[in-house]
C-alpha cells in the first residue's frame, strides 16, 4: 500500500466532500424544515430541487443564446440566476403544499408521505414532458462559463475550481441566512413555535397556515439554490436527476437530527466527506477488492452505527419519550 | 344512500353477485382482449366481498371466481392470469409490510431487501450458479422448490431480525431512513458481490432458475397462479391469527403508545422483532416463488421505487387491514399493468386507425406526447386525488376509521 | 362500508355499459394487421435510450412498410413502456403475446428486462430482436425466437483492449456503470487487456452520475495512460469532462454507448480525441449512415440515442422476414422467427447475418476517434481502425 499516495490525496478529497457536503447540507435544510413544522417528509422535496435546476438552465441557455452570457460578469449571472431558481422552486413548493398538503393536514402520517410520492411522481414526467416540447431534449446541459473552470493550484496535486468555491461561499452565506432568520426574528420564532405546538402557537395569535406556507417556501428556495449549484458545479440535469441527490439528503437530515437546522447542515457536511472519502479510499486501501461501487454502503453502515448510539441524530434532542 | 342499502339486503345483492360473474364472465370470453371486460370481472369479485351475504356463501362465489373462471379467463388470454399473479405476489407482501407499518406501526421503506433475499436464495442454489461458490452438483433438483419456500421464509425472518436488533431504540423517521439504508444496502450488496467471491453474479443476474415439478400437467402460468393463491391464502389465515393473538394486540399497543405499552408489560424487544420477523418471512416465502416464476432474477427488481409501492399499496388499502392490503396491491398492480397499459394502448390504436379528434387527427401527435411515456405520471396524480379524497384508504381497519373521524372532529372544534 | 360499496356499484354499472359500447378495435380489411411491438423504458431514467429504440423502430416501418402493404397488409407499430422492470415486462410480454396481431418484438434495452421476458414469447415462439442487450446469456440459452443486432460483450470489450494495445498504452485505468451492459463490457475488456500484457491499475464501478470528483482523485495520482468507461454516454460525458477539468492527461475510451452527439454535446472540447468502439459507423464514410441520421433528425428534430440504429436495423430485419412469411399468404409466429435467422441484410451497423443462436456470425466493428467539439459534427468522426470479429465459438 502506498502511504505516500493515501496522505498526498487527503485534503483533495477533504475538498471534494466539503463541496457534495454543502450541497446535502442546502437540499436536507428543505426536508428538516417542513419535518420540524409539519413531521412527515416531504418526499416531492427532491423535485423542487431539481425544478430550481431547470429554471437555472434555461435561464442560462436563454442568455447564451441572446449572446449575453459571455458578455455580463460572471457574478452578476450567477446572482440572477440563484434567485430565479430560488423563486421559482419557492413558488413551486407553496403550491404543493396547497394543493397536496393542506388537505391533509389532520391525516395520519403516512398519508401526506403516499401524496408526496404521488406528487413527485407526477413532477418528473411534467418537467419531462416540457422539456421535450420545448427543447426536445432529455438531458440538458449547463453552459460553461469559462472563468469559473479556472482551477486554483494549492499544490502540484491539490487544486479547487472557482466554481467550487462558489458553492462553497453560497452555501455558507445562505446557511448564515437562514440561521439568522429562524433564530433572531419574529418570523424565525414563530416558526419555531409552530414547530414546537401548532395548537399552542394559533392560541398565541400566530396564523399557523401562513407560517407553514414560509417553511415551505424557505425550504424550496434553499433547494432551488442547491439546483442551480448543482448545475453549476456538475453541469448535467435531467427529470430524475434529483431523485438520489434528494434522498441523500434526506439521510443527511435524518443523520443530523431531522427537524434541527444546524443538524442538517452537519448532517450534510459528515454524508458528504464520507462519500468522498470511501469512494477515493475504498479501492485503495482492500486493493481493489472493494471499489467506488462500496460507497452507499459505506455511508448507509456509518448512518446506522451512528444512530445505535445517537438514536436521535447528532444534534437531535435527548430522547424525549411522547407521553 | 338509498340504492346501497337495497344492494345491502341479501336477496338482492346475491343474484346481483352471481349475475355480475356471469356477465363478466361471458364479457372476458367474447372480447379476450378488452381490459374493460377483465376490470368488470375483478369488480364483480370485489363487489361479492362488499355485499351482504351469508358467510359460506360469500366464500362459495369467491372459489368460483377465483378457483373456477380466473383460470379459464386465463385460457382465453394469459395475460390476465399474469395479471392475478402478480397481484397475488404484491398482496403477499403488501400483507406482509401491513403487518410491520399497519399493526406495529414501525414505518419500513426498506421492505423490498427481504423479498430480494428469498429471491437469490432459491436463484443461487436452483440455477448452476452455485456451482461457482461451491464447486458441484447444482442445480438443485426441481422439487427443492417446495423445501426453499421454507429456507426463503427462514432467511428472511433472519434478515428480518438483524435489521430489527440495531434499530430497536429507534422512532419513527430516524427508523424509516435506516431500513431505506438496509433496502439500498442489500440491493447494492447483490449488484456487487460478483467479486472477490461471485456470489450473486452482480448486475448480470443469475439464470435460469429451476421451476418446481408441476403436477397433472398443467401448463406453469396456471400453477404459478395457483401457488400464489394457495400463498396469499396462508398468509391471509396467519395475518387473521396474529391479529387477534397475544403478539397482535401487543404490536398495536406499541403502535398507539409505546411507553404506555411497555409500563402494562409488553414485552417490546420481543414484539418488534418478531413484527419484523413475520414481515420478512412472508417477503421471503414470495421471493422464492418470484425467481422461479421469472426464471431469472438481477438488482434491478428490488429498487427503493419497489418498497415506495408497496408501501403506497398498504396505505391506499388501509393500513393495519388486512382486505385493504389486499385491495391496494390489487389497485395499484391492477393500474399499473393493466389500466394505464390498456390505455395508452387504445389511444395508440385510435392513432394508428387515423382517428381525428375536434379536427385534428391523432396521427399527427408529436412523438414528445406518446402516451405510453405518461403512465407513472398518471399513476402520481392517482396517488394525490386518492389520498385527498380517500386518507383513510378504501378498507380501512375499523379501529383505525373511527379514529381518523374522531381526530377529524376534534380539529374541527379547535379551528373554529 | 356503504359508501364504499354503492361507489364499486357505480362503477361496476359504467364498467359494464363500457363494454358493451366502446367497439372493438381491429376492423379486419385487406389480408389483416401485422403488428411489430417495441418494449423499451418510456419513462424514467433510462427513458431517453429506451425512446430511441421506440422512434428506431418507428423510423423503419414508416419507410420500409410499402411492399407489405402493397400486398394489402396494414402493418403497425405498438410501443410498450417495461419502465426497465422485469415484472412490468413479464405483464407486457403476456400481454403482446395475447395480441394474435403481433408478430416481432423489438427490445429490449436491459437484459434484465429481455431475459424472462424472452421465456415468455419462447411460449408461443415470437420473435424478439434486441437492438441492444449484449448480455452473452441473452443468446447463449439458445432460443429460436430470440436474435440480436448488437454485438456481445465478449466481443466489444476485445476490440477495445486490441486497439487500446495498439496505442502502445501500457497503463490502463477501468470504470464501469455498475450495469449487466457497461460492467460486462469492461469485465472482457479488463480480463483482454490483462491477457495482451496491459497493466490494469485500477478497477472499479459506480452508480454515480453527477459528481465524480472522489473516484477522479485517486485516477489523477495514479495517472493511467488510458481510461476506459465501460457504460453509456449521459455518465461516461461528466465523467471525462470533470476528468480534463481536473487536470488528467490520459486517453479516454469507451464503448457504442458513447456513440452519441450528446457526448460532445456534455463534455465538449474534453472529448475531443476520445475513442470509442461502435458497429455504427460514422456518417461521414457512410452513406446509409448518413441518410440515417438525416431522415431520423427530420422526423423527430433530434439526434439518434445510442441503440435507435440497432432498433432500426432490427425492424427491417424483422420487417424482412416477415414479407417473406407472408408469401404463403398467412403469417404464423413460428414462420417469422424461423424467416429472421434465414435474412441476409445489409443495415446501417454493417452487413447482418445471424448464427445459429442468434447472434450475428460475423461483427464488423469500427474504432472511431472524436473529431470536433460541435455536436453538429458528430458525423465527422474518423474511423482509426477495423475489426472484423465473430462471436466465441460455442462452448461445450
Amino acid at each position: 500500500m502506498d502511504v505516500e499516495l493515501l496522505i498526498g490525496i487527503l485534503p483533495q478529497v477533504v475538498i471534494d466532500g466539503l463541496i457534495l457536503g454543502f450541497m446535502y447540507a442546502l437540499i436536507a435544510l428543505g426536508y428538516t424544515m417542513v419535518y420540524g413544522v409539519l413531521e412527515f417528509i416531504n418526499f416531492a422535496h427532491s423535485e423542487v430541487f431539481i425544478f430550481g435546476a431547470f429554471v437555472g438552465v434555461e435561464i442560462m441557455l436563454g442568455l447564451k443564446s441572446a449572446g449575453v452570457l459571455e458578455r455580463f460578469p460572471w457574478i452578476l449571472v450567477l446572482v440572477v440566476v440563484l434567485l430565479a431558481g430560488m423563486l421559482a422552486s419557492a413558488l413551486l413548493a407553496f403550491t404543493i403544499e396547497r394543493v397536496a398538503y393542506r388537505p391533509l393536514r389532520h391525516a395520519p402520517r403516512l398519508i401526506p408521505l403516499i401524496s408526496a410520492i404521488g406528487v413527485s411522481f407526477f413532477l418528473q414526467d411534467v418537467i419531462r414532458l416540457t422539456e421535450s416540447i420545448w427543447r426536445n431534449a432529455f438531458n440538458l446541459v449547463y453552459p460553461t462559463i469559462e472563468s469559473l473552470n479556472v482551477r486554483l493550484e494549492i499544490t502540484e496535486t491539490i487544486d479547487v475550481s472557482i466554481k467550487s468555491l462558489v458553492v462553497i461561499v453560497a452555501a455558507l452565506l445562505m446557511l448564515w441566512a437562514l440561521h439568522a432568520l429562524v433564530n433572531r426574528t419574529k418570523v424565525g420564532t414563530a416558526i419555531r413555535a409552530v414547530a414546537e405546538d401548532q395548537a399552542a402557537a394559533s392560541l398565541m395569535g400566530i396564523n399557523v397556515n401562513r407560517i407553514i406556507s414560509l417553511t415551505f417556501v424557505i425550504g424550496g428556495a434553499m433547494g432551488g439554490a442547491a439546483g442551480v449549484l448543482f448545475g453549476v458545479q456538475y453541469g448535467l440535469i435531467n427529470p430524475y436527476t434529483g431523485f438520489i441527490p434528494g434522498l441523500k439528503a434526506f439521510t443527511a437530515a435524518v443523520l443530523g437530527g431531522i427537524g434541527n437546522i444546524p443538524g442538517a447542515m452537519l448532517g450534510g457536511l459528515v454524508l458528504g466527506l464520507l462519500e468522498a472519502f470511501a469512494a477515493s479510499y475504498l479501492s485503495l486501501l482492500t486493493g481493489g477488492a472493494f471499489g467506488a461501487e462500496y460507497k452507499d454502503i459505506f455511508a448507509f453502515s456509518i448512518l446506522i452505527l451512528i444512530l445505535i448510539f445517537r438514536p436521535k441524530g447528532l444534534l437531535g434532542e435527548v430522547v424525549r419519550e411522547r407521553a | 344512500m338509498r340504492g346501497a342499502r337495497v344492494i345491502r339486503r341479501p336477496l338482492v345483492a346475491i343474484p346481483l353477485s352471481v349475475l355480475l360473474l356471469i356477465v363478466s364472465g361471458a364479457a372476458v370470453a367474447s372480447f379476450p382482449r378488452s381490459v374493460l371486460a377483465f376490470l368488470l370481472f375483478q369488480g364483480a369479485i370485489l363487489f361479492i366481498y362488499l355485499a351482504a351475504m351469508p358467510g359460506y356463501l360469500r366464500a362459495a362465489l369467491l372459489a368460483v371466481a377465483l378457483l373456477v373462471m380466473m383460470p379459464i379467463i386465463g385460457a382465453y388470454n394469459v395475460y390476465y392470469l399474469e395479471i392475478a399473479t402478480q397481484v397475488g405476489i404484491f398482496a403477499a407482501l403488501a400483507l406482509g409490510l401491513n403487518i410491520v407499518v399497519g399493526l406495529a406501526g414501525l414505518l419500513d421503506l426498506g421492505y423490498v431487501a427481504f423479498f430480494a433475499v428469498g429471491a437469490y436464495s432459491w436463484a443461487i442454489f436452483g440455477s448452476p450458479h452455485a456451482n461457482q461458490i461451491f464447486g458441484g452438483g447444482f442445480p438443485l433438483a426441481p422439487g427443492w422448490f417446495y423445501l426453499f419456500i421454507f429456507v426463503g421464509l427462514a432467511v428472511a425472518a433472519l434478515a428480518g431480525v438483524l435489521l430489527g436488533l440495531p434499530v430497536l431504540r429507534l422512532h419513527g423517521d430516524y427508523l424509516a431512513i435506516v431500513t431505506l439504508g438496509f433496502g439500498e444496502v442489500i440491493r447494492v450488496l447483490a449488484n456487487n458481490l460478483d467479486k472477490p467471491i461471485n456470489f450473486t453474479n452482480g448486475p448480470k443476474g443469475i439464470t435460469p432458475i429451476n421451476r418446481p415439478p408441476v403436477p397433472f400437467g398443467l401448463p406453469y402460468a396456471e400453477y404459478s397462479y395457483f401457488l400464489v393463491l394457495l400463498i396469499v391464502l396462508v398468509v391471509i389465515v396467519v395475518n387473521r391469527r396474529l391479529e387477534d393473538s397475544h403478539i397482535g394486540r401487543a404490536w398495536e399497543a406499541i403502535r398507539e403508545d409505546q411507553v404506555a405499552a411497555q409500563a402494562m408489560g409488553v414485552p417490546l424487544v420481543r414484539a418488534k422483532l418478531l413484527a419484523f420477523a413475520c414481515g420478512a418471512s412472508f417477503a421471503g416465502v414470495m421471493g422464492v416463488v418470484f425467481a422461479a416464476k421469472q426464471v431469472f432474477i438481477n438488482p434491478e427488481s428490488f429498487t427503493f421505487l419497489e418498497s415506495i409501492g408497496v408501501l403506497a399499496m398498504v396505505i391506499l388499502g388501509g393500513m393495519g387491514s388486512i382486505p385493504g392490503a389486499v385491495l391496494g396491491a390489487t389497485i395499484v398492480t391492477v393500474l399499473n399493468l393493466q389500466v394505464l397499459k390498456g390505455l395508452s394502448l387504445w389511444l395508440n390504436e385510435l392513432k394508428n386507425a387515423g382517428v381525428v379528434i375536434l379536427g385534428y387527427p391523432l396521427a399527427d401527435l408529436p412523438t414528445q406526447l406518446e402516451p405510453a411515456k405518461y403512465e407513472r405520471m398518471i399513476f402520481g396524480v392517482i396517488l394525490v386525488v386518492m389520498m385527498i379524497f380517500r386518507p383513510q384508504g378504501f378498507l380501512p381497519a375499523r379501529r383505525r376509521q373511527r379514529e381518523i373521524e374522531v381526530t377529524a372532529e376534534e380539529h374541527k372544534t379547535v379551528t373554529v | 362500508m356503504t359508501r364504499t360499496l354503492r361507489i364499486v356499484s357505480i362503477l361496476l354499472l359504467a364498467a359494464a355499459v363500457a363494454v358493451v359500447t366502446v367497439p372493438m378495435a381491429g376492423d379486419a380489411h385487406g389480408k389483416g394487421t401485422i403488428k411489430v411491438a417495441t418494449q423499451s423504458p418510456l419513462s424514467g431514467g433510462q427513458a431517453a435510450l429506451g425512446e430511441g429504440i421506440k422512434l428506431g423502430a418507428q423510423l423503419a416501418i414508416d419507410k420500409l412498410k410499402g411492399p407489405l402493404e402493397k400486398a394489402g397488409w396494414k402493418v403497425e407499430l405498438v410501443p410498450f413502456d417495461d419502465q426497465a422492470k422485469p415484472d412490468v415486462g413479464v405483464a407486457n410480454a403476456k400481454n403482446i403475446i395475447a395480441d394474435k396481431d403481433i408478430m416481432v418484438v423489438i427490445g429490449h434495452l436491459n437484459s434484465g428486462v429481455a431475459i424472462p421476458s424472452s421465456e415468455v414469447y419462447k411460449e408461443q415462439t415470437l420473435a424478439m430482436i434486441s437492438p441492444a442487450n449484449t448480455n452473452p446469456t441473452v443468446t447463449d440459452r439458445k432460443l429460436p425466437n430470440v436474435s440480436r443486432v448488437c454485438g456481445r460483450d465478449d466481443v466489444q470489450g476485445v476490440v477495445g483492449s486490441e486497439f487500446a494495445k495498439g496505442q502502445n498504452a501500457k497503463s490502463v485505468y477501468v470504470i464501469h456503470d455498475k450495469t449487466a451492459y457497461g460492467q460486462g463490457i469492461a469485465d472482457f475488456f479488463k480480463a483482454d487487456a490483462e491477457k495482451k500484457g496491459l497493466k490494469v491499475i485500477g478497477f472499479e464501478g459506480t452508480e454515480e452520475k453527477s459528481n465524480f470528483d472522489p473516484i477522479l482523485t485517486p485516477i489523477k495520482a495514479k495517472n493511467p495512460d488510458l481510461i476506459y468507461f465501460g457504460g453509456i454516454y449521459d455518465q461516461g460525458a461528466p465523467f471525462f469532462k470533470q476528468a480534463r477539468e481536473k487536470g488528467l492527461k490520459s486517453k479516454f475510451m469507451g464503448p457504442d454507448g458513447m456513440d452519441s452527439s450528446d457526448l460532445t454535446k456534455i463534455a465538449g472540447k474534453a472529448v475531443v480525441g476520445m475513442y470509442y468502439t461502435s458497429a455504427a459507423g460514422p456518417a461521414s464514410a457512410l452513406p446509409k449512415a448518413k441518410s440515417f441520421v438525416d431522415e431520423f433528425k427530420k422526423k423527430f428534430s433530434k439526434n439518434p440515442e445510442p441503440y435507435a440504429a440497432e432498433a432500426y436495423d432490427a425492424t427491417a430485419i424483422a420487417l424482412k422476414a416477415v414479407e417473406a412469411a407472408a408469401k404463403s399468404g398467412k403469417v404464423t409466429r413460428e414462420d417469422v422467427s424461423a424467416q429472421i435467422r434465414k435474412v441476409k441484410h445489409s443495415g446501417i451497423t454493417g452487413d447482418i447475418e445471424f448464427d445459429g443462436k442468434g447472434d450475428r456470425k460475423k461483427a464488423l466493428y469500427f474504432v472511431l476517434q472524436v473529431a470536433n467539439e460541435d455536436p453538429t459534427k458528430w458525423g465527422d468522426n474518423k474511423i482509426v481502425k477495423q475489426l472484423t470479429i465473430a462471436p466465441p465459438a460455442e462452448k461445450k
